[in-house]
C-alpha cells in the first residue's frame, strides 16, 4: 500500500483545518452576531462551494491566486514561490470545501445560545470579549467543533479543486483522493484499495463522532 | 459605606417604523434606596425600561443616573456600556450560565480586580446567605425552581451592585416560596442601601416587596407613590 499520498492527504487536512477553523469560526461569528448590508449575500457566496462543480470553483480559485493575479503575485514576490501546482496550493483547495461547513456550523451553534445569557454576562460586568470567550463561545463549542470535524472530513478527500490548482504531482501534491484516482485508471486497484478503505473509515468515524456531539448539544439544552 | 444615591431615569423611546409591536415609552422615574416595584399589565413598558436602564436597549432620547454617576445622557452625548454601569439585573428567565456551576456563576459577576480566592469565598458567603452553599460545586440543569432562584439572586448581590433592576424574578414559583424570597431580597437591598426596581404584574409580591410603587400604562406613568397606598385602586393579578 501507498502510504505517502495518505500522509501528504493529512497533513494538507490538518493545515487546511487550522485556517478553515480561525477564519470559518470568525465569519459564522460576523453572520450570527452582527447586523451589516450585504450579510445575507455573504453567507450565499461563502455557501456557493458546497454546490459549484469543482472545476468552476477551481476556475475561480486559478484566476484569483494564478501567477498573474494580484494574490498570486504578491504571495510569490514574498515566499518566492508560486501558490499553483504546489502543496500550499494543494491546502488552499482543501480548505475552500471545508470552510462553508465551518461558518454554517459556527453560525448555526454560535445563533442557538440563548442572546439572555450574553446579556447576563454583561450585566455582570463582562465586556464584549468576555462575554463572547466565557459564555457565547463556550455553549456554543459542540456544534463548532463538529463543524471543524467535518470540514476536517472533507479537506481530507478533495479531489476536483486540488486537481485544478495544485495539479497531481506525485510526492508534492497528490494526495489521497488524487493517487485513487490514478491507480485506478491504470489498473492499479490493488494499490488503490488500502487508501479507499482508510479514507472510508475515516470518514464514517468521524460522521459518527459529530452526530454524537449534536445529540450531546440537545441534552446540554 | 456610600452615600446613599437614587437612580433618576428620563426615557423616550418609541418603536422602529414598521416594527411588528408599536409602542412607545414616555417616563420618568426616580427610584431612591430601597424597592421600587414597577408594576402595569404586560405591554405597558416595564421590562423595556429596565432594559433601558441597564443599557441593554437604548432609548431614543432620555437620561440615567445613579445620583451624580451618569450612565446615559442623549443631550451630553453620554452612553456607558452596560458592563460598565455596576449594576445587576436578575432576569425572568434568571439566565444561569449552564456550563458552569453554582459558584462560577456567582464568581462571574464579582469585582475581577480581586484574586480568585478571594472571588470564590465571596461567592461561597453569598450561596450560604442565600442558604443554597450545598449547591456551590452543582450544574443549574439540577437546580429546582426556588434553588436557581436563590442562586440567581446570590450571583446579583455578590457583585455589591449599585443598582439591582429585577425583572419578574419570582414568576416560575409558587405562593409560599415567593413569599420567602421577596421578604430575602428586601432585607438586603436595605442592607445595602442602594435603588432596587422590581417589575412585577402581581400584587401581592408589590405589597411585600415595595417601598414605593410606579403603575405603567402604554409606556406612561399612571400613578406612583406608597405601596399601601397605591394598591387598593389598582387592577392586578392577584396571587
Amino acid at each position: 500500500m501507498e502510504w505517502h499520498p495518505l500522509l501528504l492527504s493529512l497533513q494538507v487536512a490538518s493545515m487546511a483545518t487550522v485556517i478553515t477553523a480561525l477564519f470559518g469560526v470568525a465569519t459564522g461569528w460576523l453572520l450570527a452576531v452582527k447586523r451589516f448590508p450585504g450579510r445575507e449575500l455573504l453567507d450565499v457566496i461563502i455557501t456557493a462551494p458546497m454546490v459549484l462543480p469543482p472545476t468552476v470553483l477551481g476556475y475561480y480559485v486559478l484566476v484569483a491566486v494564478g501567477r498573474r493575479s494580484a494574490i498570486g503575485g504578491l504571495f510569490e514576490s514574498l515566499t518566492g514561490s508560486s501558490l499553483v501546482f504546489t502543496r500550499t496550493g494543494a491546502v488552499l483547495a482543501a480548505s475552500i470545501g471545508a470552510f462553508p461547513l465551518v461558518v454554517k456550523s459556527a453560525r448555526a451553534a454560535l445563533e442557538a445560545v440563548d442572546p439572555t445569557l450574553v446579556a447576563a454576562a454583561r450585566t455582570l460586568g463582562a465586556g464584549p470579549m468576555r462575554a463572547f470567550f466565557t459564555v457565547r463561545l463556550p455553549l456554543a463549542a459542540g456544534g463548532i467543533i463538529a463543524g471543524i470535524m467535518l470540514g476536517f472530513a472533507r479537506s481530507l478527500g478533495d479531489f476536483g479543486v486540488t486537481l485544478m490548482i495544485a495539479g497531481d504531482i506525485p510526492g508534492e501534491t497528490q494526495t489521497a483522493s488524487l493517487a485513487i484516482y490514478d491507480a485506478i485508471q491504470a489498473n492499479r486497484e490493488r494499490e488503490a484499495i488500502g487508501m479507499i478503505a482508510v479514507l472510508s473509515v475515516t470518514a464514517i468515524a468521524i460522521l459518527y463522532v459529530v452526530n454524537k456531539l449534536s445529540a450531546g448539544d440537545k441534552h446540554a439544552r | 459605606m456610600p452615600a446613599e444615591r437614587a437612580l433618576e431615569v428620563e426615557l423616550t423611546m418609541r418603536a422602529a417604523p414598521g416594527a411588528e409591536h408599536p409602542f412607545s415609552l414616555e417616563l420618568t422615574i426616580a427610584a431612591p434606596p430601597g424597592v421600587t416595584i414597577l408594576f402595569g399589565p404586560s405591554g405597558s413598558g416595564k421590562s423595556t425600561t429596565l432594559a433601558a436602564i441597564a443599557g441593554l436597549v437604548r432609548p431614543d432620547a432620555g437620561r440615567v443616573a445613579l445620583g451624580d454617576d451618569v450612565w446615559f445622557d442623549t443631550k451630553r452625548g453620554v452612553d456607558r456600556p452596560v458592563h460598565e454601569r455596576g449594576l445587576a439585573f436578575v432576569f425572568q428567565s434568571l439566565a444561569l450560565f449552564p456550563h458552569m456551576s453554582a459558584a462560577d456563576n456567582v464568581a462571574y459577576g464579582i469585582d475581577r480586580a480581586l484574586s480568585a480566592d478571594e472571588r470564590r469565598r465571596r461567592a461561597l458567603a453569598m450561596l450560604e446567605r442565600m442558604r443554597v452553599a450545598h449547591l456551590a460545586s452543582r450544574r443549574p440543569r439540577t437546580f429546582s425552581g426556588g434553588e436557581a432562584q436563590r442562586v440567581a439572586l446570590a450571583r446579583a448581590f455578590a457583585r455589591s451592585p449599585k443598582v439591582v433592576l429585577l425583572d419578574e424574578p419570582f414568576s416560575a414559583l409558587d405562593r409560599e416560596l415567593r413569599h420567602e424570597l421577596c421578604a430575602d431580597v428586601k432585607a438586603t437591598v436595605a442592607e445595602l442601601g442602594i435603588p432596587a426596581i422590581m417589575v412585577t404584574h402581581h400584587r401581592n409580591e408589590a405589597k411585600t416587596m415595595g417601598d414605593r410603587i410606579i403603575v405603567l400604562r402604554d409606556g406612561r406613568v399612571a400613578a406612583r407613590g406608597d405601596v399601601r397606598e397605591h394598591l387598593p385602586s389598582i387592577a392586578g393579578e392577584e396571587t
